[in-house]
């Protein structure tokens, strides 16, 4: 006798799943349109707080890196350059931290009622593609203040790569996301490195400084983390100066395909027992 | 006919103990087994679930070796002590946790409502979470859209629907999550204790729709609970879990038997004869107990559920085991399901001589206008002769009493809100 289902203990090693996650889509929806409605709910400034915060980020960091340190800003003015950095960096930073955390902040949701659970962290990556958006908004006004006082910046046709760097950010945050998510379920330890860890990795991104100020020797160390290449060219659709390499971006490219599939079926292996860890 | 579901030898290990440093060498363990073919060592020990005894291992199977199927458009009663496995059982069914070994396969849909308004956000309006709640339970926009009229009116939460769902009570919130997870069409349906919550008019509707969903559109469900009412009234068959292993598999009214006479909640009068949990020296016992009703001039005997306001009735055989003719004393102290005494009936009150004669003898006790408020009670008998406390048994026998149309509606209290007793009543305006 063939049955349509079958719940065993174990499933294929290497299994994306793919259209079971493609056939709850509607629940990917809602979830994003509830995270939207319900963030700033019962605040005062409401969406505003999604201007405040890199505002003030590159207010900081313009005093401190660009005044009193005076690190170099590829001739770009430091608040622009900085404001830059830190919108590419947040979307991926808050994706990757939110989705860490997956199996653990939603055991009490996930312990009740089946549903791929890869539809969560695919919800956080659209859902924080609107703070994204309005970050982005942001630097972009800022970005015509600077243009109308005079400052020579100029767009890049490498501008038409913009969804793909999305994507790819989106992609790295998942695959990073959902491998540390899944390994949190049952020992802790690596929550408490993601929290100083993605500061850290700030620091290796290219956010505060440029590539092309780093001393040849160390380049290929700081060219391994694939958010480099992404920032770089970030930098590059809107300034048209900086460091621009096919290569690199494929690099990125493929790192982030790569952790993303590798990701997503560890994260589709944990999701079947976690309940039992957590 | 081809089974719906088919559950094969399925097996559930948990672990017992906290998480940390120490289980990590566990794990390298188990790991380093696995990597050189040996097999997982953990899966050879382990013992039978007993939450009350304290085991050796820190390995424990909630279930071990289940084997049943279920046929299309059955309705299958699952009973269990707390720990049995049954809520184990559910939650592999509805894929929130995975089998330690073994399979089940089944066809369609499982649907599960193993707690109702799950994922509800309470930010959110009504309106808002009838879509979410519906999309996790895996429903597509349309199929809601086109259901979203039925489910607000099933819940009967109108007014409220554009609210947000942080200002519901939490009888309105489990209304609605109801009314979701009612309209979601699975072709198998599991649902866990929900009836023990909302209230009594919303429990009605709940069961008729279940009711509903099993016999009118032929869909299997998986019911579990604790009220024996319910599991007799809506399930044909019943399966007993005892400590993680299918202990009975078959009809519901033999199933109930047998769990009632396994604990100690309920007896239901069944075969007294044989059983021993008694206090007292014995030289009388009761071999039988049955109830019924008599209600607008009817009589109805050997029914447990009594209409509210009818005239209760109790007959008891009681064997003389010492032969001897000697006056006795017979009380029944009713008891709620917490085992709160409600009142007690007993011929020491009315002082009515009941003489035990030789061999079993037979009585009958009224109670008239029986005025407890709808809800499960329980029996505990208390026999006394002149040599002191002859007969006690706790629990005996569970009854229901249910609604009838005592003051001229059916809109009566609910038991949880509103105490034990009901009182004829009129209110007037006198000036």
């Amino acid at each position: 006798m063939e049955y349509a289902n079958v719940i065993k203990p174990k499933d294929k090693v290497f299994d994306l799943r793919l259209k079971e996650i493609w056939s709850y889509r509607d629940l990917l929806v809602l979830f994003v349109r509830r995270d939207f409605v319900s963030v700033y709910k019962q605040t005062i400034l409401g969406p505003a707080w999604f201007f405040i915060q890199p505002l003030f980020t590159t207010f900081i960091y313009t005093f401190i890196f660009g005044n009193i340190a005076d690190l170099p800003a590829d001739g770009i003015p430091h608040s622009l350059f900085y404001l830059a950095g830190i919108t590419a960096w947040n979307y991926f930073a808050t994706s990757l931290t939110t989705i860490s955390d997956t199996f653990v902040s939603n055991s009490s949701l996930f312990g009740k009622v089946y549903f791929p659970r890869a539809v969560t962290p695919l919800s956080i990556v659209f859902s924080n593609l609107i703070q994204f958006g309005l970050q982005l908004l942001l630097f972009l006004l800022i970005y015509v203040y600077y243009v109308i006082i005079g400052v020579p910046v100029s767009i890049s046709p490498t501008l038409a790569l913009f969804p793909l760097l999305v994507i790819m950010m989106a992609l790295l945050s998942l695959g990073l996301g959902m491998t540390i998510s899944s390994m949190t379920t049952k020992y802790r330890d690596l929550k408490f490195l993601i929290k100083f860890g993605i500061q850290l990795a700030m620091y290796g991104s290219s956010v505060i400084y440029p590539l092309s100020e780093i001393p040849e020797q160390y380049k290929i160390w700081v060219m391994i983390n694939p958010m480099v290449g992404i920032i770089e060219t970030f930098k590059y659709m809107f300034f048209s100066v900086g460091t621009f390499s096919w290569g690199l971006l494929f690099y990125s490219l493929v790192f982030s395909v790569l952790i993303f599939v590798i990701g997503l079926a560890i994260f589709n292996k944990t999701e079947k027992n976690f309940m039992d860890t957590v | 006919m081809k089974p719906i579901i088919k559950i094969e030898n399925v097996s559930k290990q948990y672990r017992l103990g906290t998480i940390g440093t120490g289980t990590l060498s566990h794990d390298l363990n188990r790991w380093w087994s696995k990597m050189r073919g040996k097999g997982d060592p953990i899966l050879k020990i382990g013992e039978i679930n007993d939450r009350a005894n304290k085991g050796n291992s820190e390995y424990v199977w909630a279930l071990r070796n289940i084997n049943f199927e279920v046929m299309p458009g059955e309705v299958v009663g699952i009973i269990g002590k707390n720990g049995a496995g049954k809520s184990t059982l559910l939650k592999i069914l509805s894929k929130v946790t995975g089998p330690t070994t073994g399979s089940i396969q089944y066809d369609g849909r499982i649907g599960s409502l193993l707690e109702v308004g799950t994922g509800f956000h309470p930010e959110l309006t009504g309106r808002e979470n009838i879509f979410l709640n519906g999309a996790i339970l895996g429903m597509s926009k349309s199929e809601i859209r086109s259901k979203l009229d039925e489910i607000v009116d099933f819940s009967g939460c109108e007014r409220y629907i554009d609210t947000p769902v942080k200002r519901y009570s939490s009888g309105m919130k489990v209304r609605l999550g109801f009314a979701v997870a009612a309209h979601l069409e699975p072709e198998i349906l599991v649902v866990d204790e929900v009836l023990a919550v909302g209230d009594a008019e919303f429990q009605k509707k709940a069961i008729g729709k279940m009711q509903d969903v099993s016999r009118n559109d032929g869909r299997t469900v998986l019911f579990v609970s604790h009220s024996m009412g319910a599991i007799q009234s809506l399930c044909s068959r019943s399966v007993i879990l005892d400590a993680g292993g299918v202990k009975f598999d078959g009809d519901v009214k033999e199933g109930i038997e047998i769990y009632l006479n396994d604990g100690n909640k309920g007896l239901n009068g069944s075969d007294l004869s044989t059983y021993t949990d008694r206090k007292g020296h014995l030289k009388g016992k009761l071999i039988d107990l049955s109830v019924g009703y008599e209600y607008q001039n009817k009589v109805v005997l050997d029914s447990k559920k009594i209409p509210i306001g009818s005239n209760l009735i109790i007959r008891s055989k009681i064997d003389n085991i010492s032969a001897e003719v000697r006056k006795f004393d017979f009380s029944i102290i009713i008891t709620d399901r917490y085992g709160v005494r409600v009142t007690c009936v007993s011929n020491e009150f009315t002082k009515k001589e009941l003489i035990l004669e030789k061999g079993v003898n037979e009585f009958e006790y009224k109670v008239f206008n029986l005025s407890l408020l709808p809800d499960i009670y329980y029996f505990r008998i208390w026999m006394k002769d002149q040599y002191g406390v002859m007969d006690v048994i706790d629990d005996v026998m569970e009854i229901e009493v249910v609604e009838s149309n005592i003051l001229g509606s059916t809109a009566l209290p609910n038991s949880k809100l509103h105490g034990y007793v009901l009182f004829q009543q009129e209110q007037n305006k006198i000036s």
